[in-house]
Formats: C-alpha cells, sequence, structure tokens
C-alpha cells in the first residue's frame, strides 16, 4: 500500500472510531428520539457550528464546485452569494423556527405545518418532498467518495470502487444507527480541521506553484474562452438574471432540508442558531477558495473527468501523505453530512408521511427510526452503483428545486397570519408540477428561458416555480375566503 | 434604535449580491484576482460582521 493510502486509510479509520465512541458520551437515553435524532437538542454554539459546518458544506461540494468552475467558469461561483445571503435568512427566520419549535416539541418541518396548519394531507406533501429531495443529495455524497477512491487507484478502485464504498457505508450505517446524531456531530469536528488543514495548505501551495493568482486567471481564462462565451472570468450578460436566482434559490431552499432542520434543531438556543448565522460565513470563504481551484485546475492543463479535478491537484502538489490527508478530507466530508441526511430523512418519513398514513400517533422511541436510517443509507448506495451518476445530478438539482416548494408554507406559517393550508397545498402542488415539467423540457438544465414577447430571461427553474407556486396559492386563498365563512387561521 | 430597524442592515448583502451588473467586471484586480472573486469574498466577511452587530444589537437580555 502507498504511503497515500495508508495515511487515508488510517485517518479513515479515526473518523469511524470517533463515531462508535460517541454514543458513550453525553449521557442521555439513546432509546429516546429527541436523544438519538436531535442530540437532546443540547449542542452548545461550538458543537452546532462544526455539526452544521460538516452537514452544509458537503464532499460533494467539495468535488461539484470545482468541476463546474472547471467547466462553465464564472457561472460556477454562484455557490458563493448563495452561502452568503443564505445567514442573514438563517438569522431572520430559522431561528424563529427554532423557537416555535422547541416550544411545542416539533422534531421536523412536518411537525411544524401539522401543527401550525392542523393539515395532514399538507404535513405529508411537505415532509414527502423533503424526504425525496434528501435521497439524491446523499447519493451525491457517494459520488463524492467515488471520485476520490479513483484517484487513488489500486484495489480502492476495483469494480468501480463499489467493495470499498460498501464497507465505508456499512461504518456509516452503523454508528449512526448506534450514536444517533451524536455520531455525525462529534466526527465532524474532526472533519472540519482536516478541511481547515487541506483548504490552508491548497491555497498556499497551488498557486505558489502555478505562478500565482494572476497567471492561473490569464491561463483560465484562455482555456474556457470560446467564440460564445469570450470572456469567462465573467458572467454572460444574458446569464446574470440566472446567476442571481440560482444565489437566491439555492439560499431559501438550504435550511429547507431535512438534514439542515435537523441540525438546526439540535441546538441548544435560538441564541446558538443566531450565533452561528454570524460564525457560518467562515466555511464560505472556503467555498470560493476550493471553487478557484476550479482554474487552478485548468491553469494547470488537467484534463479529465471535471469531478476527478480535486484528488488529481492534490496527487500533483501535495507530498504523498499530505494527499493521503486531503483524500481522507474528502471522505470523511461525504460521511457526515451523508449521516445526517439518512438521520434526517428516515425520521421525517416516519412521522410526517407513515405515520399520519397509518392514522397513529408518532412514536416517541427511536427503535424504527434506527432501521429506516440503514435503510436509507442502503437505498443511496444502491442508487450510485446501479444508475448513471448523472442522473443522480440531475435528480439533485430537481430535489433542490422541488424542496424550495415548501418554502411558502413554512416561511409563512413563522408570521401571525398565514394562508389556509388548502390554498398552500394547491400552491405547492403546481409548484412541484411546474418545476419537474421545466427540468423534463429542457434535458435538467438549472435554468430556464422564460420568453415574455421579444424578451427573454433565463433563470433558475426553482424560482420560477416557486412564483407559480406562489401565484396560485394566493389565488386559492382568494377564492377560499369567499366561499367560507371569515376564519382566523391562528 | 428599535431592534426591527437593526434588521434592515442585513437588506444589505442581498443587494449587494444579486444585483450582478454592479460588479460583473475584471477592474479593480486585487493581487492579480479579478473584481468579480474579491468582491464577492468580501461579501462573505461583510455578511458576517453585519451579522455579527444585528446579533449584539438585537440581543435579548445580556448584562
Amino acid at each position: 500500500m502507498s504511503l497515500t493510502a495508508a495515511v487515508f486509510v488510517a485517518l479513515v479509520l479515526v473518523a469511524s472510531a470517533l463515531g462508535f465512541t460517541a454514543a458513550r458520551r453525553n449521557g442521555g437515553d439513546l432509546r429516546a428520539l429527541d436523544e438519538w435524532a436531535l442530540g437532546g437538542r443540547r449542542f452548545g454554539t461550538l458543537l452546532s457550528w462544526f455539526l452544521l459546518g460538516g452537514d452544509l458544506y458537503t464532499a460533494y461540494t467539495f468535488v461539484a464546485l470545482p468541476a463546474l468552475v472547471y467547466g462553465v467558469g464564472a457561472l460556477g461561483f454562484f455557490a458563493v452569494p448563495y452561502a452568503t445571503i443564505a445567514y442573514p435568512i438563517v438569522f431572520l427566520l430559522l431561528a424563529r423556527f427554532w423557537s416555535v419549535a422547541h416550544e411545542r416539541g416539533y422534531m421536523t418541518a412536518g411537525d411544524f405545518v401539522r401543527g401550525r396548519y392542523g393539515s395532514r394531507s399538507l404535513e405529508i406533501a411537505i415532509a414527502a418532498t423533503g424526504v425525496l429531495a434528501a435521497l439524491p443529495y446523499i447519493a451525491l455524497q457517494i459520488v463524492g467518495m467515488k471520485a476520490v477512491l479513483a484517484q487513488l487507484g489500486g484495489i480502492f478502485s476495483f469494480g468501480g470502487g463499489a467493495m470499498p464504498l460498501a464497507i465505508a457505508f456499512a461504518l456509516l450505517a452503523a454508528y449512526t444507527y448506534i450514536g444517533g446524531l451524536r455520531a455525525p456531530a462529534t466526527i465532524a469536528v474532526f472533519k472540519d480541521i482536516l478541511i481547515y488543514i487541506t483548504i490552508a495548505a491548497a491555497v498556499v501551495i497551488i498557486p505558489h506553484a502555478l505562478g500565482g493568482w494572476k497567471s492561473i486567471f490569464a491561463a483560465a481564462g484562455n482555456a474556457l474562452a470560446s467564440p460564445t462565451h469570450p470572456l469567462p472570468l465573467l458572467v454572460a450578460p444574458q446569464m446574470q438574471f440566472a446567476y442571481a436566482t440560482l444565489a437566491l434559490g439555492s439560499a431559501f431552499s438550504l435550511f429547507l432540508y431535512p438534514h439542515a432542520i435537523t441540525s438546526l434543531l439540535s441546538a441548544r438556543s435560538a441564541d446558538v442558531v443566531r450565533r452561528n448565522a454570524a460564525l457560518l460565513p467562515l466555511y464560505s470563504i472556503l467555498l470560493g477558495v476550493i471553487a478557484l481551484l476550479g482554474f487552478a485546475a485548468l491553469a494547470a492543463g488537467i484534463h479529465a473527468p471535471p469531478n476527478e479535478i480535486v484528488p488529481i491537484l492534490f496527487a500533483r502538489y501535495f507530498p504523498p501523505w499530505f494527499a493521503g490527508l486531503a483524500d481522507a478530507t474528502i471522505v470523511i466530508g461525504a460521511l457526515v453530512p451523508a449521516s445526517i441526511m439518512a438521520l434526517g430523512a428516515a425520521n421525517l418519513f416516519l412521522r410526517n408521511v407513515v405515520a399520519p398514513l397509518s392514522g397513529r400517533a408518532p412514536s416517541r422511541e427511536a427503535g424504527t427510526t434506527k432501521w429506516l436510517t440503514l435503510a436509507f443509507c442502503a437505498l443511496s448506495l444502491v442508487l450510485v452503483l446501479s444508475v448513471n451518476v448523472k442522473f443522480a445530478i440531475y435528480f439533485q438539482l430537481l430535489g433542490g428545486a422541488w424542496v424550495l416548494q415548501t418554502a411558502p408554507a413554512i416561511f409563512f406559517g413563522l408570521g401571525g397570519r398565514s394562508l389556509p393550508a388548502r390554498a398552500l397545498l394547491a400552491g405547492w402542488f403546481a409548484g412541484m408540477l411546474a418545476a419537474t415539467s421545466f427540468a423534463l423540457m429542457d434535458g435538467f438544465a438549472p435554468n430556464v428561458a422564460l420568453h415574455v414577447g421579444s424578451f427573454t430571461l433565463i433563470g433558475f427553474i426553482a424560482i420560477y416555480a416557486v412564483a407559480i407556486n406562489l401565484g396560485v396559492a394566493l389565488l386559492a386563498a382568494l377564492l377560499l375566503r369567499d366561499r367560507t365563512p371569515q376564519r382566523e387561521i391562528a | 434604535m428599535a431592534r426591527r430597524a437593526w434588521y434592515w442592515l442585513l437588506a444589505l448583502p442581498f443587494i449587494a449580491l444579486l444585483d450582478v451588473p454592479i460588479y460583473n467586471r475584471i477592474d479593480p484586480r486585487w493581487d492579480g484576482i479579478p473584481f468579480f472573486y474579491w468582491y464577492q469574498l468580501a461579501w462573505v466577511v461583510l455578511t458576517a460582521a453585519l451579522l455579527g452587530i444585528v446579533y449584539l444589537a438585537t440581543r435579548e437580555r445580556a448584562r
């Protein structure tokens, strides 16, 4: 085994060991769902910061973002404004969501909708959307791991990397089953330290080796320039609206994903959430630096599948032992969010889809949720090993557009007055239909051109779909008001 | 100042980052990095600072 591979294996094992011992720390009865799935809602500012950071800035981010910049140039940088404006939204809206959820004992977005609107159909709609959006997200974490394994080669890429992936996922499923949210929270601390070390090294070593940022940008600009897009270091004028709507739509949907809500609700107080809104942008700086590695790969003249450029950069410019550390960072960076995603989706599915359909009250015990978490891990692994990676990426993009359709019910529900449940349900249905048809119509491109007379506006499909969603919901609310006697929705 | 008034500070990142034409340019560069990139990275830091200010100004109880 090479030095790179040895360091890689050792660090992944350390992370797994941390996951397995997490259950024993901090006390708490892990048979209770609150303890298992939300860590007893006791996480302070620092642990929440690591957990949310580990949850939102995932392996897929670290692989796909440079890949996007490598492929399309400036447009791929939209992740930076997205990961910036998300935090005022957390500060203003999600801290309030935390308070309501804490007061009423809600564990999921579905619980919130049931409590707020008293509508089980709206609850099922919102919860099913979250579960559907989470599955391809877990699958993409595995795509990130695959890219690293391919670069490591040898036994690691044997059979398309199926064997090592299955082992990594068995470890992940086991420690999540045992420790619940405490397992990824503990590993997240280790993972984030590795990430900061790796990125700090990358930002010093790689630009230095390539003659500084000035020559990286010059070389990348030349490599990407084409007759249709002569200035690839900037956003083409007709794509500026798409850039802004991609950032805005992604920012609003970020915290509607089940895994984000799970991490959010494990915070000790609303104050912890607000403080984190101010501290989490630190990761967004890393995100920007990582995105720029896409240009570094162009300047280095790397020709490879876009998803593999980051591991290739590591292998080319880092000493072997450090490349092993950097590769382990990406794989551990996949295991942490995948664990939270499987856990959040399982909890949401059982409480807000299965329980209302079977007419039973959701359980206070963790038993069934633990088993379903294992099932979701297995399902995502099968998804990645059996279907095309491109399909997983398309599905994830569509999932992002879908999850934004739950925004009206949740964000309006935070205020004193909201729309009636039936109006929100009609809007949700219209939005889901619109998002799906936009995606199918345009071969799963994230943006769609809207033609109004001779005027064309290219924008993010999620934003167009949510506009339709809001329009239908408001119209339905007006119609319902005329038909039913005036009733205050409290 | 009333608590609500402070919240308006948080509108600034939205304006600064969603109005793409204001920063979609190469010059002035900073250490070789085009304006488009360092402007957006600078707003990450500014947004964190604004959130910190609003947090301290609107914090309940404390002191």
